[in-house]
């Protein structure tokens, strides 16, 4: 729950509330002032982005000729290439691409297995269980860091992009065993009962029945998990020191004030961190919504 | 989301099956311990031990480097000498305000205009377009969402360039590097990356609502401010109760944007408690003193998480009832 940052858990239930009350629609004067005062608001919320977009388009003379509200005179795409280029964005990419999707899938087990004990299992003293991987979620990271830091260096996985993928595994299958627990709660029993009696074993039957019944969940797991940590900036500030090892975050945010970069370069720095992030947003959509329909929020 | 699960996680517990022999229940749950083993191992070693270890250092002094000296309470009788300190939890206060308590307030209040006012005035699909546009910053990497806005508040950017093409040039400011307006502007940024969560969780609450209730209070002559005020909020109180919760825990976590916007400058005006520790650690290798910081974080952090978790258990109960 760190950052609602963390919140794609709640985006965009998908089908609007069941039709509310179409019998009156009398619109007076009032509800086009209200629909425009929140239009407004929107466009102002949204504005910042097409600024800095269309910023990243000039080139540096062109910025300092007419500013920064000025329509570019003509779409260069200089900037930006030469941005990504000096600081191989591709790489960054990659190293959040990998990050981000073994925390994912690793986090995702990890979380499978602990419900399964404490939802499906209900082992002995599973409060205290989820209030401890409550707490382990909720713990602040500047609470580890050193002693994570120090430990890193004794194991030489220091500045090791599996030293970060490890941390966040754990912290994102705290709050997926919390989860995902009170799901599998509600497992039907029958199902683990048939399966008993076909002689499965534990293993088994997680795998062959608690797991594929389980999916939706799981994708929506995955996709928190992806996202939550594609953003996260601490730790891999700290533990990712090298260039070719940095996270896209990390790498853009460093690079702020550094004398390489001009006006232009740090909108095209800031649009190219902004652009996965919309990218994912209108990518997962679809499974955030279905967790939702999935009960995992209400 | 914490609220619901706790919720349906009690209620099953609740009716686990009494007629299956208990025998039988036991010996089942022994065997599924090991599947938990890995979990708490990990937990342990990489969450548990740090935090203990952590503790342990705040009462030592060290540079990182040989061996930590125990020296009592030091770093903390230091620590609440220290102006930074007070400064930077003042800050998180204000932090608070702009992450938590305005969001959630102006949230609550557009939610309701968007799902009970245009929602109906309108379409649902109106409501939902302007509500994403709300929510897209909440997607952004936070630290991304400090670069747009560094670039937007730099002296010679696109806010100051605004205010003069309207004709008031006065207003403008060095928003980041002025004393008087850096938190301030921190804290607008703030309200603009958050706004976004209030509104979809609590119109995903308000989805809860069964229509026939606005229905009913509209044909009894209920103003738009009674159903906001007798059904709206009191229906949306289990996300409010998360909303409020995790924004002031994410509130005291604040790192990335005061490092990407100002670094708690200029001087300490925008110091919070993470930055101070991050600087006494690896800028300044004072690591008992950043971890006597870090660990009453810690602390303020279990105990918002504790008091939490028991006043929704109360408000269960008080449901129930």
């Amino acid at each position: 729950m760190t950052a609602l940052a963390k919140s794609p858990a709640a985006v965009e239930p998908e089908s609007p509330p069941s039709a509310p009350v179409r019998h009156r629609r009398r619109r007076g004067p009032l509800a086009y002032v209200v629909y425009g005062v929140l239009l407004a608001l929107v466009l102002l919320f949204l504005a910042p982005f097409l600024v800095v977009a269309m910023n990243s388009f000039k080139t540096a003379s062109d910025f300092a000729a007419h500013g920064p509200l000025a329509l570019p005179h003509g779409w260069h795409f200089s900037t930006i290439s030469r941005f990504w280029d000096q600081v191989d964005f591709g790489q960054k990419l990659v190293n959040s691409l990998e990050i981000s999707a073994t925390v994912a899938v690793l986090g995702v087990v990890l979380s499978l297995l602990n419900s399964y004990a404490i939802g499906i299992g209900r082992v002995h003293g599973r409060p205290v269980f989820l209030v401890f991987f409550l707490l382990v979620n909720v713990v602040p990271q500047e609470g580890l860091v050193y002693p994570l830091y120090y430990m890193a260096k004794q194991v030489n996985l220091y500045d090791s992009k599996l030293a970060v993928i490890i941390v966040f595994t754990v912290i994102q299958s705290a709050f997926g065993t919390y989860l995902l627990s009170s799901v599998l709660a509600e497992f039907p029993r029958e199902l683990i009962e048939a399966a008993e009696i076909d002689g499965a074993n534990k293993w088994r039957t997680l795998v062959s029945v608690v797991t594929p019944i389980s999916w939706p969940t799981l994708s929506v797991l995955f996709t928190f998990f992806f996202i939550w940590t594609w953003n996260e900036f601490f730790l891999p500030l700290v533990f990712l020191v090298s260039n070719d090892k940095q996270t896209v975050p990390v790498a853009l945010a460093v690079l702020q004030g550094q004398h390489s970069m001009d006006v232009t370069a740090t909108s095209a720095s800031a649009l190219l961190g902004v652009l996965p992030a919309l990218v994912f947003f209108l990518l997962f959509q679809r499974t955030l919504t279905r967790g939702i329909a999935a009960g995992a929020i209400k | 989301m914490t609220v619901s699960t706790s919720k349906r996680a009690g209620a099953v517990a609740g009716h686990a099956p009494a007629h299956r022999p208990r025998a039988r229940r036991r010996r089942g749950s022994r065997g599924y311990f090991w599947f938990l083993l890995p979990g708490l191992l990990l937990s342990a070693v990489v969450i548990v031990a740090p935090v203990i270890m952590n503790v342990w250092l705040s009462f030592t002094s060290w540079q990182g480097v040989g061996d930590p000296q125990w020296i009592g309470t030091r770093n903390y009788s230091q620590l609440f000498h220290d102006e930074n300190f007070w400064a930077s939890f003042q800050h998180t206060g204000a932090i608070v305000v702009a992450m938590a308590i305005v969001p959630t307030l102006l949230g609550l209040v557009i939610a309701a205009v968007l799902f009970d006012y245009l929602g109906k005035k309108f379409s649902n699909r109106t409501a939902s377009a302007l509500r994403s546009g709300l929510y897209i910053p909440q997607v952004l990497p936070v630290a991304v969402s400090g670069i747009v806005w560094g670039w937007l508040l730099m002296p010679s950017g696109a806010v100051n360039e605004l205010l003069n093409d309207v004709g008031l040039g006065g207003l403008t400011k060095n928003w980041l590097g002025d004393p008087d307006y850096a938190l301030p502007s921190v804290m607008g940024i703030m309200v603009w990356i958050q706004l976004g969560y209030p509104v979809v969780m609590f119109m995903a609450g308000l989805q809860r609502v069964n229509p026939e209730l606005y229905e009913a209070a509209e044909v009894d002559g209920a103003t738009w401010w009674q159903r906001f005020t007798r059904i709206t909020v009191p229906q949306v109180r289990p996300e409010l109760y998360v909303v409020l919760v995790t924004t002031t825990i994410a509130a005291l976590k604040t790192f990335a944007q005061v490092f990407v916007l100002t670094r708690g400058g200029p001087g300490n005006a925008t110091l919070v408690p993470s930055y101070f520790a991050y600087r006494s650690f690896f800028q300044e290798a004072n690591v008992g003193y950043g971890s006597a910081i870090s660990s009453i974080m810690v602390l303020i952090i279990l105990i918002v998480g504790i008091v939490f978790v028991r006043l929704q258990t109360r408000a269960d109960r008080d449901a129930l009832r």
